[in-house]
């Protein structure tokens, strides 16, 4: 049901700008006005959550660790997966954001005949999350092509380095290939998997299929349907001038790559695509493991009913005495 | 409960069942075997607690308090701000599904429920129908669920069926942490009296007498001497040490487990005869008895509640310094919950060997030393004479406790230890140890006999690893750190991989120990005769 679901939402996700813009000419509506009321969503709301998470208090300092402790000097400890330092911390999150680092130790355990488990690596899923947030991230760079006049040299280099192979005209851009590949992964073991079956909610199979709208409709805008660049450049420059203007020969498909990019910024804020901002402030993560070494103040510590050594002496003087122990009242 | 044979226990299927995941059923009468029994209602009442009575799972109506919805939702609302980790964790989950096969449970049951992912999600779906719009508007599409009484047995089931362990965290991409949600969820179980009395009987025990054990005072005295005159007979050396001793340079708290029952009383042999032969000016405390804290299995609240103690006892006594033995989810507290809840200890000093000299600046604030990072520290600067032939009998591999390795990562303090105390240590497969440790199965208040199959279940991935040094090396010995193992592992391995003994580090250690005066040793600690020494007296 949760996939029939986000099957119907994505369906009309793309209906609706063909039709609005195909049919109605609502090309201000689609081309303008979702487009920046999607933007006004993404930062409020993006800044609200984050602030929502931050004004929580961390109260204890509960990293997981996962290496040895820096405790004597002369056993080496492991900087980065049990840092003690803000440096090692530092250095943990960067492997975490940038290289997915608690991904990669993924293993797949297996029950054998004989009742034996026995553990492989297993690095898919690392492979493809990787691959589909490495080559979001380069598209999304490259897109600034559209926004800025001149473009700029950074975003051109990372342009040819993503065409790289020279092959077709237009240019193939690697990270085109593989971020569909990563989403076709990331989707197919969501079906494939009886367990991830499970446990998928239209919440997970949603934000692929946008994110499969997005890529599709640009590649083909980019390699199968002839589209007016200078158009589309013309609008994103208005856009972001705060000039709009909707420059005519546009076609249907473009206003449906541009409404499924509303949609996902508008989305992310309010679902788990939020975790881009959240995966900065897990508390098991963030934190150096110097619990013995620094104090750690927590912002609520209350005072709590406890038992005295003066209550606990009373309960048991006679018990205390005949066994010979010292006392505090004889 | 018939009881099932380790051929019959790992018939594991693993594939889904058809129910969707969020119908919360659950036939305890069916299932008798994998819970724990609720807690009397006199430790309930004794610990001000609410909503003492009595009442058992297999009941249909579990007398909840009438307003319980509006109590958990409050409960809910107040964690979600006094705890970043309980909103960040509600949030943010993707259900990579990277958590399903890290949880000893999932692979000893098979029960979708015990996927990491799904145990936080039970919380979840409530969390979204109650908390966010998304779930307000959408329901069931969005993931979200009403708090029905089906669901809260459901979390009374899963979440007392979770060894708060951390593995999974360790494998999450955002470091989601179901014991964190574990202990926020059991906080708010607790909210309207479902709690197990595995766990509470402990926890008012130690809040009256100061340990778990429910040992007073004279009793306590006792047991030590008992063991004392034990490791006379074995070493021939006579230990004395003092309780409740003011003026002691150092206050050595111990979990209780290791003075009340076999295998732990080894170990504390070991700790006393390790301090005679240093002359180490240490005292016990009847009153701080407990290293352990039960609390960390009920609520933060409680774990401050029991964990006063220690730094109330030092200060009263006017100790210098605190050393703790070994104990797992002791040091999770000690490491990081005692600094915050009830510190920083301004009246003691940064603790000093006064063996080695060794400052150990990283106990500078909470001025507590893990006993094999004291032993380790002795080892390095060779203050120890060490006969290793005399562990010969032994071939040992180490269990990394599940909190010293993920919360703290005192991983080679132990292996430095054993490694000279011992000549045969065999390491087990890289997946089953170190910071990817297996858990007994039996930790956070679920080592009870009524919750024996999935003890068994949960503890299958740590016995497989035992047994797959056992038939490649002959390993006869497992060691560990911590008390709560050396209870469960050793039925642990009784069921799944006999011939094989549950050991504590410095009972190891004190084998070998060569100590000034002491008797030409013929057996271990335990009595039973040394490789080469049987059945003869004769000692060079």
């Amino acid at each position: 049901m949760a996939l029939l679901a986000s099957i119907v939402l994505i369906g009309l996700l793309v209906a609706l700008p063909w039709i609005g813009v195909g049919a109605l000419g609502l090309g201000w509506v689609f081309g303008v006005a979702v487009p920046y009321l999607a933007a006004v969503v993404l930062v409020v709301g993006l800044v609200l959550r984050v602030l929502r998470w931050a004004r929580a208090p961390v109260p204890f300092r509960v990293p997981t660790t996962c290496g040895q402790q820096r405790s004597l000097p002369w056993i080496k400890s492991a900087r980065l997966d049990n840092p003690s330092t803000a440096w090692g911390v530092v250095g943990r999150m960067f492997l975490e954001v940038v290289a997915f680092r608690s991904l990669f130790r993924n293993t797949r355990a297996q029950l054998v005949e004989g009742g034996k488990t026995v553990y492989g690596p297993d690095k898919w899923l690392w492979a493809g999350a990787l691959a589909f947030h490495a080559s979001f991230l380069a598209i999304f760079v490259r897109h600034y092509r559209f926004f800025v006049e001149p473009v700029p040299a950074v975003v051109g280099w990372l342009q040819s380095l993503d065409g790289f192979f020279q092959v077709g005209v237009p240019v193939v851009f690697v990270t085109d290939v593989v971020i569909l590949a990563g989403l076709g992964f990331l989707f197919g073991r969501r079906l494939l998997d009886p367990r991830l079956r499970y446990i998928s909610l239209a919440a997970d199979y949603l934000p692929l299929l946008i994110l499969g709208g997005i890529a599709v409709s640009g590649v083909l805008l980019r390699y199968f349907v002839k589209t007016d660049t200078v158009a589309v450049k013309d609008l994103a420059i208005s856009l972001v001038t705060f000039a709009p203007t909707v420059p005519a020969g546009l076609s249907p498909l473009f206003f449906v790559h541009v409404f499924l990019v509303s949609v996902l910024f508008a989305y992310l804020p309010f679902s788990k695509l939020s975790h881009l901002a959240g995966v900065f402030l897990s508390p098991t993560r963030n934190l150096a493991n110097n619990n013995r070494r620094r104090h750690h103040v927590n912002p609520w510590n209350a005072p709590v009913e406890v038992h005295t050594y003066a209550q606990w002496e009373e309960e048991f003087h006679d018990k205390i005495k005949a066994a010979g122990l010292p006392l505090e009242r004889e | 409960m018939e009881k099932k044979t380790p051929e019959q226990l790992v018939q594991i299927d693993y594939r889904p069942p058809k129910r969707d995941w969020m119908d919360p059923t659950i036939d305890f009468e069916a299932r008798r075997g994998t819970w724990s029994y609720p807690a009397a209602a006199k430790n309930l009442k004794y610990l001000g607690f609410p909503n003492p009575r009595e009442w058992s799972p297999t009941d249909a109506d579990w007398k909840l308090p009438p307003n319980w919805q509006e109590i958990i939702r409050e409960g809910f609302r107040e964690r979600l701000e006094k705890y970043r980790s309980l909103r960040l964790f509600m949030d943010i989950c993707v259900r990579c599904g990277a958590c399903a096969d890290k949880c000893h449970f999932f692979i000893g049951s098979g029960d979708p429920k015990n996927m990491p992912v799904l145990r936080a999600e039970l919380l979840r779906s409530i969390y979204r129908n109650d908390f966010t719009t998304v779930g307000k508007v959408l329901g069931k599409v969005a993931g979200a669920r009403e708090l029905t009484a089906e669901v809260l047995k459901e979390w009374y089931y899963y979440f007392y069926q979770c060894t708060e362990c951390r593995r999974c965290s360790v494998f999450c991409p955002y470091g989601i942490d179901t014991a964190e949600v574990t202990m926020l969820a059991r906080e708010l179980l607790n909210l309207v009296g479902l709690n197990i009395n595995w766990v509470m009987e402990p926890v008012a025990n130690c809040h009256r007498t100061g340990n778990h054990l429910g040992i007073q005072p004279h009793t306590f005295k006792d047991n030590v001497e008992f063991l004392c005159d034990e490791l006379e007979s074995v070493t021939g050396v006579r230990v004395n040490p003092s309780i409740n001793r003011k003026g002691a340079e150092i206050l050595f708290v111990v979990p209780s487990a290791d003075y009340f029952a076999d295998p732990g009383i080894y170990t504390f042999m070991g700790y006393l005869l390790l301090f005679e032969y240093l002359g180490l000016d240490y005292t016990l405390s009847a009153y701080a008895s407990e290293g352990g804290n039960f609390g960390l299995f009920t609520s933060h609240e409680t774990i401050k509640r029991l964990n006063y103690k220690i730094y109330a006892e030092a200060k009263r006594l006017g100790v210098k310094w605190l050393l703790g033995g070994e104990c797992g989810h002791m040091w999770r507290v000690l490491h990081q919950y005692m600094d915050t809840m009830n510190g920083p200890p301004e009246f003691l000093e940064v603790p000093v060997s006064p063996i080695t000299g060794t400052r150990f600046d990283h106990a500078a604030s909470t001025k507590m030393v893990h006993i094999c990072e004291f032993t380790a520290d002795l080892l390095h600067h060779g203050k120890l004479v060490l006969d290793p032939s005399r562990n010969d009998h032994v071939r040992v591999t180490f269990h990394d406790s599940c909190n010293p390795s993920r919360a703290m990562g005192l991983l080679e303090e132990p292996r430095i230890c054993l490694k000279a105390a011992c000549n045969n240590f065999f390491e087990m497969p890289e997946n089953t140890i170190r910071e990817q440790t297996f858990c007994c199965g039996g930790g956070a208040g679920l080592g009870n006999d009524e919750n024996m199959e999935m003890r068994l279940r949960g503890g299958l991935p740590r016995a497989n690893a035992v047994k797959f040094v056992r038939d490649r090396h002959g390993v006869n010995t497992l060691a560990c750190i911590c008390a709560i193992d050396r209870a469960v592992l050793t039925t642990l391995m009784e069921f799944w991989v006999p011939e094989v003994t549950v050991a504590g580090v410095h009972e190891l250690v004190a084998n070998a120990l060569v100590v000034p005066g002491e008797k030409p040793r013929t057996t271990d600690l335990r009595g039973r005769p040394l490789a080469g020494k049987e059945g003869s007296a004769d000692v060079v």
